[in-house]
């Protein structure tokens, strides 16, 4: 794969705005039942304005993101930080970049740094891969 | 402030059973559109021996046990006070729908910042699969927020 050099942008995954029925999926599919994801009372008596996001929903997004550019077997690392919040109705994309080539155990990988940004420039995760090349 | 002597703490491990219609399920919550995540005969056609668990299904792995978040109970962390900071996965193997996950986990480190307003906690997870394989790493830290007037 001699096409992906530092620089690289792996090709960015937009995804629908975020509706409480992608919540209370979300949580059923991931069995966090946290009721501040999915239940407008409890998030509003925990002093939020309504219910939002699971973090882990935004990082699978940033999965997808990996996955739809190289085959799942070739991540070997994959972190995030949850940096902001994100609501109901917001818009995500997910995005990244090739920003080192590094051998690591007789293995070309490429160090991508990825980040989940909502529409007004809010980064909401930020985060990077190892993925063999 | 939380209770540091609870560094190294290890939960009891428990098993998952990797089910496919589960993996279908959590492939429809995140959205995902590549085939071989919902349907066998496309994964076994791209090369693969079941339906593979997406990146971060291991984070919903780790809801299986008999105590969804053991922390809480351990530290008696307040829910509504508890953020998710950061999440980080290293992986060995892939993992299918028909494997049996074994997850051991224990309390990797507590530390505070700015002056004790916000603690971290790092969980770190291991997963085993039935050939006694290890599959993936996982290390999950959750901030524990402090209202100021306990600080």
């Amino acid at each position: 794969m001699a096409d992906i050099r530092v620089g690289t942008e792996i090709p960015p995954l937009q995804l629908p705005p975020i509706t409480r029925s992608t919540l209370a999926l979300y949580a059923g599919a991931s069995g966090d039942h946290n009721p501040i994801h999915i239940d407008s009372d409890f998030a509003k008596g925990a002093g939020m304005p309504d219910v939002f996001a699971h973090g882990m929903l935004s990082m699978g997004y940033l999965g997808r993101l990996l996955t739809q550019w190289k085959p799942q077997a070739r991540i070997r690392k994959f972190s995030a930080r949850f940096t902001a919040i994100t609501h109901l109705q917001d818009v995500v994309t997910c995005m990244g970049s090739v920003v080192e080539l590094i051998q690591i155990n007789d293995e070309r990988c490429a160090r991508v740094e990825i980040r989940a940004v909502k529409a007004d420039g809010t980064a909401t995760l930020v985060g990077e891969a190892l993925v063999a090349i | 402030m939380l209770d540091r002597s609870l560094i190294g703490h290890e939960f009891p491990n428990f098993s998952v059973d990797i089910e496919k219609g589960r993996l279908k399920f959590f492939a429809k919550a995140i959205g995902e559109t590549d085939p071989i995540y919902t349907d066998e005969a496309s994964a076994l056609e791209a090369g693969h021996k079941s339906i593979p668990a997406p990146p971060t299904f291991l984070s919903a792995v780790d809801m299986e046990g008999p105590d969804p978040v053991p922390v809480i109970t351990l530290l008696n962390l307040d829910i509504g006070r508890v953020l998710h900071g950061a999440q980080a996965f290293e992986y060995f193997e892939p993992v299918y729908a028909g494997d049996t996950l074994t997850v051991g986990s224990r309390v990797k480190n507590i530390f505070d910042k700015k002056g004790g307003a916000l603690e971290f906690v790092e969980i770190e997870n291991s997963y085993t699969n039935q050939s006694d394989t290890l599959v993936a790493r996982a290390i999950c830290t959750l901030i524990y927020t402090h209202p100021r007037s306990e600080s």
